[in-house]
């Protein structure tokens, strides 16, 4: 991992205008993973794009941490089963016209 | 430009409160949210309405100016003064998911000027911007071969590399090429899904092809050599002696390539179909028979 992958959570606050204790519920939750490196807490900028939906689902939907785990289980879900529709959709491509 | 009916998209009564719009909009954004419906043009497009009806009604300024003119508002000009007293934020405050101010409607920005923002609770942040999706529809032949393509998206130009083997239902992101950020966040990215038409004697499964050739029933019989079209050119096949209909064959390294191992291809799985002699004369039935006496002894 690339040090400069790495952002410092108060920068990350900072950048988002949201306190500390949000981003370390979130990890209370495993909705997102922190490396700690030399006691500071770091975001992957992978888990950016992740972490602005849940940002924007707390504060702009008023969901709460309980609910925007279960939305995550099942968008996973509808992830799994459109792969696996596609996947479907071209086997059976194999058989039409036959 | 149609005017727009605020208070039935959010299914409310002119008298509505304030705490039944605030209701209203954040059970219909609940809904209609883009995170929570991905890939979904029909419900994005929905949320903008909520999103915009939100924007007028929530904002007791603008909902006065909507319901004195309403259905009038293109008498609205007066308005014009009262607009430039209210000095618009014009801030963004990332209500929306990523929207901007282009996502309102021309009924909107005739009325209200653009885009102002109560909602938010007083976040003003830098957000990414919307991610942005396409279809590109492709034939079979044209994802062969790795090639470039250049796309339209959003009146702007963006040529794309396409690898070779992509598949149908497929979908490839092209980072910071979707909507612009909100307050200086980082732009969105576009992903883009193929949809493969196959037009060709080929089926295709994943890197393996799948084709259907016509061999005569002597040939069956006896063997020999057989030219079979692949998806790059002809080659030649021994038919075995004694082959019986339906029979597979499999052409290692013919098939389709596989994606994103450039040089490394699927199978090509041929399957013979016998075809038998049709109008046959006096003789050939004779010597048929003949056949049919030699197998019966």
């Amino acid at each position: 991992m690339k040090p400069t992958d790495l952002i410092p959570i108060e920068l990350v606050c900072k950048h988002y205008k949201i306190p500390v204790a949000f981003i370390n519920a979130l990890q209370e939750f495993q909705l997102i993973e922190l490396t700690i490196e030399k006691d500071t807490f770091f975001m992957h900028k992978k888990q950016l794009n992740k972490f602005e939906k849940i940002a924007r689902l707390h504060y702009d939907l008023d969901i709460n941490l309980e609910g925007i785990d279960a939305i995550y289980n099942l968008l996973d879900q509808l992830d799994n089963l459109k792969e696996e529709i596609t996947m479907l959709h071209n086997k059976l491509r194999l058989y039409e016209d036959l | 430009m149609p005017f727009i009916d605020y208070y039935k998209i959010l299914g409310l009564p002119k008298t509505a409160s304030e705490d039944d719009i605030k209701k209203a909009y954040r059970k219909l954004a609940r809904k209609y949210h883009p995170d929570l419906n991905p890939n979904n043009a029909a419900a994005e497009k929905k949320f903008k309405e909520v999103n915009e009806a939100n924007e007028v009604l929530s904002n007791p300024v603008n909902r006065k100016k909507y319901d004195e003119y309403g259905e009038h508002w293109q008498h609205a000009e007066e308005y014009e003064k009262a607009k430039q007293q209210n000095q618009y934020q014009r801030s963004y405050q990332g209500s929306a998911g990523g929207f901007s101010e282009e996502d309102f409607s021309d009924f909107f920005e005739s009325m209200f000027g653009g885009y102002s923002s109560k909602t938010g609770g007083g976040r003003r942040a830098k957000f990414r911007g919307q991610d942005f999706n396409a279809e590109l529809q492709l034939e079979l032949k044209d994802v062969y071969r790795k090639h470039k393509r250049t796309l339209t998206i959003n009146n702007k130009n963006i040529r794309i590399t396409i690898p070779a083997g992509v598949e149908n239902g497929q979908i490839i992101r092209i980072k910071g090429h979707g909507g612009k950020g909100v307050n200086g966040g980082p732009n969105g990215d576009l992903f883009i899904q193929f949809s493969i038409i196959n037009h060709s004697k080929f089926k295709r499964d994943k890197d393996n092809l799948y084709t259907t050739v016509d061999l005569d029933l002597y040939k069956a019989l006896l063997g020999g050599e057989l030219m079979v079209d692949t998806f790059d050119g002809k080659v030649k096949l021994t038919v075995k002696p004694e082959t019986q209909n339906g029979t597979k064959v499999k052409l290692k390294g013919k098939g389709f390539p596989k994606y994103k191992k450039e040089g490394e291809f699927g199978d090509l799985f041929v399957t013979y179909q016998i075809k038998l002699p049709t109008n046959i004369t006096n003789k050939e039935k004779e010597l048929i028979k003949e056949l049919q006496k030699l197998r019966a002894l």
